[in-house]
């Protein structure tokens, strides 16, 4: 199967391109863009006029409920959301149920995402067994078996000497720990930014300091044992000033944000509103400048979907009570996007940062279009307002 | 985002929270209650007003003062009063809150009084409630107790009527508490001028100054000259731990005694919500002194609360009473 898609306008930010080119496709690979392969016979040509067509995205943070939790969410309607959002490649944190810390869960995992023929799956492994933070799980047999970082998802390691030896033995393989910065203790119990909002609606709060003593740590282990070490939603301005002096001092670490984070605050909660019930917290109109403004210089490299979907009956109680996370997969393009308009970012650098980028952070094939990988691509209309529509 | 407490005309559709109602809605509460007062010294301590209406105490938390004191008021408009103890049935066999809502919905409640451990759940009822239910919290969490504070501000308009002229001093655990919430909103909302908090960091949340108060941590200079004085109850969990120390040192520093209440003015009143630590938060001296107005306010609840669901379910129109009533002596009923 041979395809032409013309006239469409190609953003594809890894081989830095943002013009008016055409793009060839043939057994699924992309075979050229700009001038036609020398005998390229198209079966079918798809004119993308007023289109853009750029990479499939790569999202760093989405659940998919399977293993353990098919009550909230189904992997093939997950897989249809991503797609259906322009997502072809994500990667999952291990906190179903069991917890990803087995080779053969992994496997089957990716054998059953891989039967649905739509989003590559690429599992984050549990970093410690059970996520307990104790005992570190079999690292390099998960990578065998298709993981492609570690994670302890929501669930902080407390013993900052297991988190030291995590980094110690990931590094000696070279594997990427992908961590959330929150100090457990000051975080107990909390719901919502300590902040204004949180003392008006009588919340227990989450201090910005969880987040800047978390980080301080993991930053001070990441420089001694030298891992890799990728910061997932990052929320706090103080955060990105120290992510920020950290990677001027050359460590090893990436971070990303989530959209959730660049668009809402604490006072979005409003009367009660559980859908804004967010690990972590939305913050202040302060931290979501800083967040932006780190996204725009680079300290922050990647936006994610942190997609968690949750059942009706979940968020339908008293705030506290309801259930962490939101939706997020078919609204990442949107509303990275909707924050490149509002910020006067290009379009070049703002789908960098969901697609080549996150692609870069797991070391994963994708993100780009390059001649010789897949053809994953999504083809949007972008309007002069942010909005878009995606054509499947 | 509609303010979930009015309907459309702004009329009152539930009582959540102080914050958010108007002055005006404030008033016609408390003088609505005004002329509740009397009917409790009646022979027949009964208005027809929610004849026929069922009024429903929802208690997922426990509670003895407040939930008599709504069933009093229901009774005494006449109301058919149901008070049910979730706590102790269907939640432990694992319903949901809303279920339990359902279920008495189908059996024709017309209002709802709900008290919850969690902030918000009262309005998470009011939101789920078809048009013609009406909700009250009677307490959700650390976030509000409206009746409450209506309740006090209705009693410290008998004994203080000039709002806009006094200093006010609330002492205590302002962090976990809900009264307190309520209370500052009540007093600024109606033109308090000076209201003051008086607690340890360790029991005021974040930035409560934003809520329109002054911060004290020093108990001798924060009752200087105030003309009322509105202790909090200190929860039994909180007296050792991080939070404080210990009980004995929490009422050396801010417990109320005699000897403190010198430094306020020699006409303070002093309140309570109840229910007391007598030797942690007050000294009996001062609880059942002449300057204590603690069980006023027990009674004055009852005016609050018949006054609100009377507003509520009861049709009443708004009323522009001029008169306050004549302020009673500090001690009155004591």
């Amino acid at each position: 199967m041979k395809i032409q898609i013309k006239n469409g306008h190609v953003i594809d930010p890894k081989n830095n391109i943002d013009s008016k080119l055409d793009v060839y496709i043939a057994a699924g690979k992309i075979v050229a863009v700009g001038n036609s392969p020398e005998g390229f016979v198209a079966n079918q040509i798809i004119d993308a006029e007023n289109l853009t067509i750029c990479p499939g995205l790569v999202d760093l943070s989405a659940r998919l409920r399977e293993p353990g939790d098919e009550y909230k969410a189904r992997l093939v309607s997950e897989l249809q959301a991503a797609v259906a959002g322009g997502v072809t490649s994500l990667a999952c944190p291990p906190d179903t149920d069991p917890v990803l810390d087995e080779p053969g869960l992994v496997e089957m995992l990716k054998h059953r995402a891989k039967q649905q023929g739509l989003a590559h799956v690429y599992p984050l492994g549990a970093l410690t067994r059970q996520l307990e933070g104790k005992a570190l799980s079999e690292m390099s047999e998960l990578t065998a078996a298709g993981c492609v970082g570690f994670s302890q998802a929501n669930v902080a390691i407390t013993d900052t000497q297991v988190l030291w030896r995590a980094m110690e033995y990931a590094a000696t393989f070279g594997f990427t720990l992908f961590l959330h910065a929150e100090e457990p203790f000051l975080a107990a119990k909390g719901v919502a930014h300590d902040g204004e909002v949180a003392t008006r609606l009588g919340l227990k709060g989450i201090p910005s300091a969880a987040e800047a003593l978390a980080l301080a740590t993991i930053l001070r282990i990441a420089q001694e044992t030298g891992a890799k070490v990728h910061i997932s939603r990052l929320s706090t301005a103080e955060g990105v000033e120290m992510v920020r002096a950290a990677k001027k001092q050359g460590l090893n670490i990436s971070c990303d944000v989530s959209a959730n984070h660049l668009h809402l605050t604490e006072h979005d909660i409003g009367y009660f509103d559980t859908n804004c019930h967010l690990k972590p917290p939305l913050r202040t109109q302060r931290d979501k400048e800083a967040l932006s403004a780190g996204l725009k210089d680079g300290t922050i490299d990647a936006i994610c979907s942190d997609h968690t979907p949750v059942d009706d009956d979940a968020k339908m109680a008293p705030f506290a009570e309801a259930e962490i996370g939101a939706t997020g997969l078919e609204l990442l393009l949107p509303l990275t996007l909707k924050w490149a308009t509002e910020q006067k970012v290009s379009l070049l650098q703002a789908i960098g940062s969901i697609t080549q980028a996150s692609a870069q952070v797991l070391g994963i094939p994708g993100g780009d279009l390059s001649i010789n990988s897949d053809a994953d691509l999504c083809v949007l209309m972008p309007m002069n307002t942010g909005k878009y529509v995606l054509m499947h | 985002m509609n303010n979930p407490q009015l309907d459309r005309d702004g009329n009152l559709k539930h009582l959540l929270s102080i914050e958010g109602l108007p002055k005006k809605i404030l008033n016609q509460i408390l003088d609505t209650a005004e002329s509740f007062v009397g009917v409790a010294e009646r022979e027949v301590k009964k208005v027809p007003l929610l004849r026929g209406k069922t009024v429903c105490n929802l208690f997922f938390e426990n509670s003895t003062r407040t939930r008599t004191t709504f069933e009093i008021a229901a009774k005494r408009l006449s109301a058919d009063v149901i008070s049910l103890n979730v706590s102790t049935s269907s939640q432990s066999k694992g319903e949901t809150i809303l279920d339990t809502v359902d279920n008495l919905i189908a059996m024709h409640a017309d209002m709802f009084v709900v008290r919850h451990a969690q902030s918000g759940a009262a309005h998470l009822i009011a939101k789920h409630v078809p048009p013609h239910i009406h909700v009250v919290n009677a307490g959700d969490g650390r976030h509000s107790h409206p009746t409450q504070g209506l309740l006090d501000v209705f009693t410290i308009r008998k004994y203080k009527p000039d709002l806009h002229n006094l200093r006010i001093a609330i002492v205590g655990d302002v962090l976990h508490s809900r009264v307190a919430r309520s209370e500052i909103h009540a007093l600024t909302t109606l033109g308090v001028p000076e209201v003051r908090v008086i607690a340890p960091k360790t029991l005021l949340p974040t930035q409560v100054e934003k809520l329109g108060v002054h911060v004290f941590h020093d108990m001798e200079e924060g009752l200087k000259d105030v003309d009322v004085i509105m202790m909090l109850r200190l929860q039994n969990e909180r007296m050792s731990g991080a939070m404080l120390p210990s009980s004995q040192e929490y009422f050396k520093t801010y417990g109320l005694t005699q000897e403190k209440l010198k430094l306020a003015k020699p006409d303070a009143i002093v309140m309570h919500p109840g229910p007391m630590n007598r030797g942690v938060e007050i000294d009996s001296n001062v609880a059942d002194g002449k300057q204590s107005v603690i069980l006023p306010q027990v009674t004055y609840g009852i005016a609050i609360r018949m006054a609100v669901m009377a507003i509520l379910a009861g049709g009443l129109p708004a009323q522009q009473q001029s008169s306050v009533g004549s302020p009673a002596s500090p001690g009155g009923a004591a």
